[in-house]
């Protein structure tokens, strides 16, 4: 009933449209600085930097769509959860993409090396996988097949999500302020999920 | 011996048109003087300055920091055509050497640096010298400057981060320098610090920077010695901006960039080797030598190549690394008994 009326609402259809146009809004911008040359002198190593940081933005951003419901009561934030864990997965694609064409040339045995050797790098690339998975199992069907297990595989997310912030320190050198905040804001998710875990189970 | 073939480098990218014209307007009018029988003094026609292999574009040089320098830059030495004080790589043009700058008073951005910088003061200036000298003193730049003709150079800059550049700098040789303060026979080392100027470098007031300010470099005494080690006061035929270490910089270039500190407003000569920044904030990453050698490994970046700036991505020059950036020939013997790859 409440999400027959709730789907009655004018301008609601729009929504999943409306999130996955602002969500190519990044790359968009990237596009236009490509042809206007305005990444700078070093464009393969700019565009390393802004995809990853996307790839953490909307990794926070659908990390908070949960507690965003829970703490206003509105089912918007969840309906658009799958999509922007997609669009997280869409962006570490194409930063993983930049990584080996731009940076390493495809150059296949120094890939290899790196992604082992350079701790950042591994970490880096673990998240990537665990993305990879969320993003296979995220439709309707593997949600029904795997039954419980979907939701003990999708809290891999929150590894990810560390794992990210961790792989964002690689270009940090002389200031640590860009990791302490993405650091405090998924600090602060986590946080909100255990406190609801704990209150809830006590 | 590296013999270049002439389609290597196009005279455009050396010289400025304008520059090359005057030249042959020159030329011209020399041997129109001289067939007319008149002979007058060479500097008649111009400022050796005309000569330069680069000169900054117009309506881009800088303004001097104070009105003495415009008279040391009157007079420069052109580059020599052969290495190792020039390359005939192509230059990093103007507008990438003075924009892509680590330089982390003034934040970590590349941008950072030519973006944060504009209220950074350097006149006044003065550098203290300290330490195993005969005449420790603390001098005004202009004095320091004085006793020395400005010459031109043409090095490649390499980073740990992989990447490199070609700059032609302005100044003139460590070397020159350090010997008019008469060293003892107890200086072992030089080192370096780089000014601290809160109000002006946000880097510096940032909460969570992790270095303990003022940036500290050092060199051994053979090394500052070198004939390749060089003090930049200008590059581009111009005077430095704030972002490329404004007003005198350090330049070593068969070592990793970060070891060319900027800004120097203290050289202190000493027996026992100084801690210096980067070796002290991860010493498995950045060594006291910091040789660009493409065989040493790295924890966070590969050595074996390098991307050339500037790139496109569609034209990305990404080269082979050369042991102590190419300058082998000059730099090796001083490293002769030592394991490169223990004292990185």
């Amino acid at each position: 009933m409440t999400s027959a009326a709730s789907r009655a609402r004018p301008g609601l259809g729009l929504l999943k449209p409306a999130v996955f146009s602002a969500s190519l809004l990044p790359l968009a911008w990237l596009f236009w600085r490509i042809a206007a040359n305005d990444l700078g002198p070093d464009p393969a190593q700019e565009l390393a930097i802004a995809t990853g940081e996307w790839t953490l933005r909307l990794l926070l951003i659908t990390l908070s769509l949960t507690p965003l419901r829970q703490l206003s009561g509105r089912p918007e934030f969840v309906r658009v959860r799958r999509m922007a864990g997609l669009f997280t997965l869409f962006y570490a694609a194409i930063h993983f993409f930049v990584w080996m064409s731009l940076l390493l040339a495809f150059r296949w045995s120094a890939i290899g090396e790196e992604l082992v050797e350079r701790p950042f790098i591994s970490m880096g690339f673990a998240s990537l996988l665990i993305l990879i998975a969320l993003g296979i199992t995220s439709t309707r069907a593997m949600v029904r097949r795997m039954g419980k297990n979907w939701k003990r595989l999708h809290r891999l997310i929150y590894p990810a999500a560390i794992l990210g912030v961790i792989h964002l320190s690689w270009i940090l050198r002389t200031d640590l302020g860009e990791a302490v905040l993405y650091g405090s804001i998924l600090t602060l998710l986590l946080g909100y999920r255990l406190w609801r875990w704990l209150t809830r189970s006590a | 011996m590296l013999i270049k073939k002439p389609s290597d480098i196009q005279p455009s990218e050396i010289t400025p048109e304008s520059v090359y014209r005057r030249r042959r307007e020159f030329l011209r009018d020399s041997a129109a003087l001289l067939a007319g029988g008149a002979m007058l003094p060479p500097l008649a026609f111009g400022q050796q300055g005309d000569a330069l292999k680069a000169a900054a574009p117009p309506g881009l040089t800088r303004t001097p920091p104070a009105t003495w320098w415009e008279d040391k830059f009157e007079t420069i030495a052109p580059a020599p055509s052969e290495e190792p004080f020039y390359t005939a790589e192509s230059l990093t043009p103007y507008q990438d050497v003075t924009r892509y700058n680590n330089f982390y008073e003034f934040g970590m951005d590349k941008s950072d640096p030519s973006n944060r910088s504009s209220a950074f003061q350097t006149d006044p200036w003065s550098i203290e010298i300290s330490g195993e000298v005969a005449k420790p003193g603390t001098y005004h730049l202009e004095d320091i400057l004085k006793p020395h003709d400005l010459e031109e150079r043409v090095y490649r800059l390499r980073c740990v981060e992989a990447w490199s550049m070609v700059i032609p700098w302005i100044g003139f040789p460590l070397a020159d320098m350090i010997r008019r303060f008469e060293p003892t026979s107890r200086a072992q080392y030089v080192e370096f610090e780089t000014i601290i100027q809160p109000d002006t470098m946000p880097g510096i007031r940032s909460p969570f920077a992790i270095v303990d300010w003022p940036y500290r470099e050092g060199l051994r005494m053979d090394e500052a010695m070198n004939e390749l080690t060089f003090m930049a006061v200008g590059l581009y035929g111009s005077f430095l901006p704030a972002q490329n270490g404004a007003p005198i910089r350090l330049v070593v270039p068969w070592k990793y960039g970060f070891k060319s500190i900027k800004s120097i407003v203290r050289m202190h000569f000493r027996e026992t080797r100084p801690n210096t920044t980067w070796n002290d904030l991860q010493a498995n990453e950045y060594g006291f030598y910091a040789n660009v050698n493409p065989a040493v490994h790295h924890p966070r970046w590969r050595q074996d190549t390098e991307r050339r700036l500037p790139q496109t991505l569609f034209s990305r020059q990404i080269i082979p690394t050369r042991l102590f950036n190419g300058y082998e020939e000059q730099v090796a013997h001083m490293y002769q008994d030592m394991d490169l790859a223990r004292h990185y």
